[in-house]
């Protein structure tokens, strides 16, 4: 099953959306687009809902915060010793700490979770790719079966490209 | 919202067309370096050299090179550790929060800033341990239990601070790579040989694919959100290193939001001082316009107010509380040994910004450049202030002395200056000194079917 792809690059904008969603209609699946900034139209078409890196942040600052409750209260029984007169486990006097720790695991794990969802580092040489899309073109990839694939050809070429790559997915 | 909309941002940078001009503008930065980037940066590089020099007799030397003495112990060091970690601020406030609000105007200046704040939280981070004179026992600052099983006092302001510290370092520089990902990778895209490989290994192998950018922009919301808070709370625990002891001119509750707006006040000042020879050099005068240049002096003068207030209310509480000790401490400021201080403090910190109200001053870049340099300058002295005369004129008499900075410690001040400098040189070489991606976020998307696109939506 070798699965063989094509990859436009455009000039505008208002083409790459179309052909977005002209290759949607005509029932295509994993479409990939390109764009030299993170563009709403193109993640409007390509139909995007949440993302999930806000489960991992949320988590992480969870995480950040139990563990530096844990962390100033554990240390302070293991050993007591009343300092200024304050209560052995003295709260208010540990929030800096927790609030420092929250927000150092929310923003690591935040990190953390946007590596895993979007596949970085990927160190792997793409097949195809246009080094324009990180200047000013927008691109749209299809990966089909040897018959569809005209299909594709046909309603991508519709939308004026500057350029087709043809090409293999992912080595 | 319709595709054809022009609105976004579209009069910020009028003289740019096309999004790939925005590479070819940034990118070029990067390409050679002229004559005076490599005067500046032998300047800076011998600067280092002063400052690590100096650093290193001192640890040759024992603390004793310093002026710290009783019962000043605390001086030009931490006078400097807390200017540099308010420099860093408005870098934060630029990218973190002026990100949320949406600001329209924060897209060119962003970068710099916060790479700024990188490298003044690096800087700061220097200060403890050349304070602390035995730098070979800052490992004591980590967390752990020493040999008796004694774990640090978690109710000290001082660990705070160290978890305070490392955490917007940890934060800011990681927020601060994150944002140049993208923009590496179109670097990448241009470069060739051994810049290329640089990049391709820095850029992750980002691609600007869909389904990467989908998860960027919310981990950037994310990332920003967090950091907000973050760089509230840093300036207001440093404050607090203060705060909490019961030293006449820093036992105050206003300490916090005080210390806080003076940090956005004279960080924001660095910026205009950074990014004004930057866009000289460079040639920016399309991404950094005169707008850019009035929203910062508006900050600027918004901050300088804030802090004017702050001072005016330290001084009237000091004489409306009717303490003897408090009256006396804020006489001292005014009128004592280090009267030259606090004034040139409140001159440049409260008096100089009054000509920010003036648009004439506001438009004119030489004029900012010039406001700007007073305002570090006088930042500078607020802390040297703040830290000093109420260290050498507490309570009892016969405990009061005179603290004179030696010439190591004015070294070590100075050479920390070179040191940010050739860190900042460095990076308008290496990385895009100008957001790539964020610009062509206010730009007007190009589009083939002028109006009719919209009914897509």
């Amino acid at each position: 099953m070798s699965a063989q792809g094509i990859l436009a690059s455009y000039e505008y904008l208002d083409s790459t959306v179309d052909a977005i969603e002209n290759l949607k209609k005509a029932g295509f699946k994993n479409i990939k687009a390109y764009a030299p900034y993170p563009e709403h139209h193109i993640e409007h078409a390509l139909g995007y809902d949440q993302s999930p890196v806000r489960v991992f942040t949320l988590v992480g600052a969870m995480t950040g915060c139990a563990a530096g409750f844990a962390f100033t209260s554990w240390t302070s029984v293991d050993w007591p010793l009343v300092v200024g007169g304050k209560p052995i486990i003295s709260i208010p006097a540990f929030i800096p700490i927790v609030f420092e720790m929250t927000v150092l695991f929310g923003a690591l794990s935040t990190v953390i979770g946007l590596f895993i969802l979007s596949r970085l580092p990927n160190i792997k040489p793409a097949v195809v790719y246009d080094p324009e899309f990180t200047a000013g073109r927008y691109g749209v990839y299809i990966e089909a079966d040897a018959g569809r694939l005209e299909e594709a050809r046909k309603i991508m070429n519709a939308e004026e490209p500057i350029e087709l790559r043809e090409g293999a997915a992912d080595a | 919202m319709a595709v054809g909309s022009t609105e976004r941002g579209a009069l910020t940078h009028p003289d740019v067309k096309r999004l790939d001009d925005v590479n070819r503008d940034v990118l070029k930065i990067m390409a050679t370096p002229g004559k005076g980037w490599w005067a500046l940066f032998g300047v800076c590089a011998a600067g280092v050299g002063m400052f690590l020099g100096a650093w290193f007799w001192q640890i040759y030397a024992g603390i004793g090179v310093s002026g710290l003495m009783s019962p000043v112990g605390w001086g030009v060091y931490i006078t400097t550790f807390v200017f540099w970690v308010g420099i860093a601020h408005s870098g934060t406030l630029i990218s973190a929060i002026l990100f949320l609000f949406r600001a329209p105007w924060r897209q060119s200046i962003y970068r710099a800033a916060e790479a700024m704040t990188v490298f003044a939280v690096m800087t700061a981070g220097i200060f403890p341990l050349i304070h602390v004179g035995r730098v070979w026992h800052a490992y004591w600052l980590i967390p752990y239990p020493n040999s008796r099983f004694l774990w640090p006092n978690f109710k000290s302001p001082l660990v705070w601070d160290v978890f305070a510290v490392t955490t917007y370092f940890t934060v800011s520089a990681v927020f601060f790579y994150l944002g140049t990902i993208p923009d590496v990778a179109a670097a990448r895209d241009r470069a060739t040989g051994l810049r290329r490989k640089f990049y391709s290994v820095i850029s992750l192998g980002w691609q600007g694919t869909d389904q990467q950018w989908h998860h960027f922009s919310k981990a950037y919301i994310f990332l920003a959100a967090l950091a907000t808070p973050l760089v509230l709370s840093v300036h207001s625990v440093v404050s607090w290193d203060f705060a909490m002891s019961i030293v006449p001119g820093w036992h105050a509750t206003i300490f916090a939001p005080y210390f806080v707006a003076g940090a956005i006040f004279s960080g924001v000042a660095m910026v205009i001082t950074l990014t004004v020879p930057l866009r000289k050099v460079f040639g920016l005068e399309a991404y950094l316009t005169v707008k850019h240049f009035d929203a910062m002096a508006k900050l600027c003068l918004f901050t300088s107010m804030i802090v004017f207030y702050a001072y005016l209310s330290e001084f009237f509480l000091a004489w409306y509380s009717g303490e003897e000790i408090e009256r006396t401490a804020f006489w001292n400021r005014l009128f004592g040994t280090y009267w030259w201080a606090t004034w040139t403090m409140l001159v440049c910190n409260g008096f100089v910004p009054i000509m920010l109200w003036f648009k004439r001053i506001r438009h004119s870049i030489p004029a900012l450049f010039v406001i700007s340099i007073f305002v570090n300058i006088g930042m500078w002295f607020e802390r040297y202030v703040i830290v000093v005369t109420s260290l050498h004129h507490e309570y009892e008499p016969f405990a009061w002395g005179i603290y004179r900075p030696s010439v190591t410690e004015m070294a070590i001040m100075a050479g920390s200056f070179f040191w940010f400098g050739f860190w900042f040189l460095l990076f308008t070489r290496l990385l895009p000194p100008v957001a790539i991606q964020e610009l062509k976020e206010v730009l007007p998307p190009p589009m083939r079917k002028k109006q009719s696109a919209s009914e897509a939506h």
